[in-house]
């Protein structure tokens, strides 16, 4: 009775060593190898390789360095200590919901939950058009035309109701600021609810899309055409004439570009704040 | 010399309205210009005048979403109800490219049968007082 349980036990053991085998085979471990290798002799026992775990339903994140805008402190005599404390908020949010990489002129999709919408998400497909607010207040506007309409959501991105942030299409554009949109023609801010992400690199330069605009007719919600915007994105020699872009001009003010007290470096705050960032995202 | 200046440009500019009628201004008051989204023929009837705003029932006359306008609209007096507008409101909702309304009888009963143009989410508070609004519309943002 004895003899019978031990054979039972052994070959439950050998069963389990098999299954093991096989699955080792298709995580596709060298050990396998090395057992056939050592066939004369007790097998020595050698721990199988560790596997790699990889994550599908992570995106792949970008290995470019980059900092979001909203880390960077504006130029004042606010106490510095209520950026960092909102800092390491942010960074606390950042760990549970992923904010990508994505620029004025990205195409992005978001999810929010909304009580009033049906299964409490609401998703929103659009092209971002600026990027406003420091700190725990950063938002962001997407635009898009549905069924005719203009649409436009001003996002805030550390927001609790935030659910998905997903980058559909990474680029930039001309302009810093693609507020014109309003005033130019609807093909240009129309986007498909059902698009597909495009595959972008990870590593390099964020292409720039060199696309430039047709406008309705005049008026506009401001008057694009005066320095202070400096506009690069909207065919002007369509809807204006040489003397009116000439006429614009009067309104340029060049000597601001020398003004030094308006002088705003901050790379060594980048450098210093990416640092801090880097050190506590990966804690 | 303005005045000269004006005299040059004017006949140039005279073929295009030279100032927006519907600014973002204070969303929807009084003579505020509004477009009609619904299909009744009475709002997409072509007239000479547009539709405007002659009264906001709210104590502060400034109409926002949900909020009811009384419209001048082909010669004649129609109450309606704000479905979103050019100013832009709280974060994370809808801002509208046009000031839109829908025509409602004075009981809440929407005057049309199909909402095209798609409606803020929020509207669904007032989900008791204009569920039939709310079922004709096809689509929310």
């Amino acid at each position: 009775m004895a003899a019978c349980t031990r054979r039972a036990s052994e070959t439950m053991g050998l069963l389990r060593i098999l299954r093991n085998l096989t699955h080792n085979e298709r995580l596709l471990s060298t050990s396998v190898m090395r057992h056939a290798a050592a066939s004369d002799g007790p097998p020595k026992f050698t721990p199988p390789a560790k596997p790699v775990i990889i994550d599908k339903t992570q995106k792949e994140a970008s290995l470019r360095r980059f900092l979001s805008p909203e880390f960077i402190p504006p130029r004042q005599r606010t106490n510095p200590v209520k950026f960092s404390v909102e800092r390491k908020d942010m960074i606390q949010r950042r760990k549970v919901l992923n904010i990508p990489e994505f620029y004025v002129g990205s195409i992005l999709a978001v999810s929010m939950s909304d009580p009033h919408a049906s299964g409490n998400l609401n998703r929103f497909v659009g092209i971002c058009t600026q990027r406003s607010g420091k700190g725990l207040g950063a938002t962001f506007i997407l635009r898009n035309v549905v069924e005719g309409q203009g649409v436009e959501i001003c996002y805030e991105l550390y927001s609790p109701r935030m659910r998905n942030i997903e980058v559909l299409k990474l680029e930039k554009r001309l302009d810093d600021n693609l507020m014109y949109l309003r005033d130019a023609l609807s093909e240009y801010s129309t986007f498909d609810f059902n698009m597909q992400p495009v595959r972008f690199e990870l590593t390099g330069d964020v292409s720039v899309n060199q696309l430039k605009v047709k406008m309705k007719p005049k008026p506009w919600s401001k008057r694009w055409e005066r320095p202070k915007f400096n506009i690069q994105g909207i065919r002007f020699d369509l809807c204006l004439t040489p003397e009116m872009m000439e006429h614009a001009q009067k309104w340029g003010e060049p000597w601001r570009e020398y003004d030094m007290l308006k002088e705003y470096d901050t790379s060594s705050l980048e450098k210093q704040i990416f640092q801090e960032v880097e050190e506590n995202l990966s804690k | 010399m303005a005045l000269s200046l004006s005299g040059v440009i004017l006949p140039k500019l005279m073929q295009q309205r030279t100032f927006s009628v519907s600014a973002t201004v204070a969303a929807i008051q009084k003579l505020t210009r509004v477009r009609v989204v619904d299909n009744s023929a009475l709002g997409n009837a072509h007239h000479h005048r547009a539709p405007k705003v002659i009264h906001v029932y709210t104590k502060n006359g400034v109409g926002k979403v949900g909020d009811r306008v009384l419209l001048a609209i082909k010669g004649q007096k129609k109450k309606a109800l704000i479905v979103g507008h050019k100013m832009p409101g709280a974060r994370m909702t809808p801002r509208f490219d046009s000031n839109n309304v829908v025509l409602i009888e004075e009981n809440g009963n929407p005057t049309g049968t199909r909402i095209k143009t798609p409606l803020p989410t929020h509207l669904r508070k007032m989900e008791g007082e204009y569920s039939k609004l709310l079922a004709i519309a096809q689509r929310f943002v």
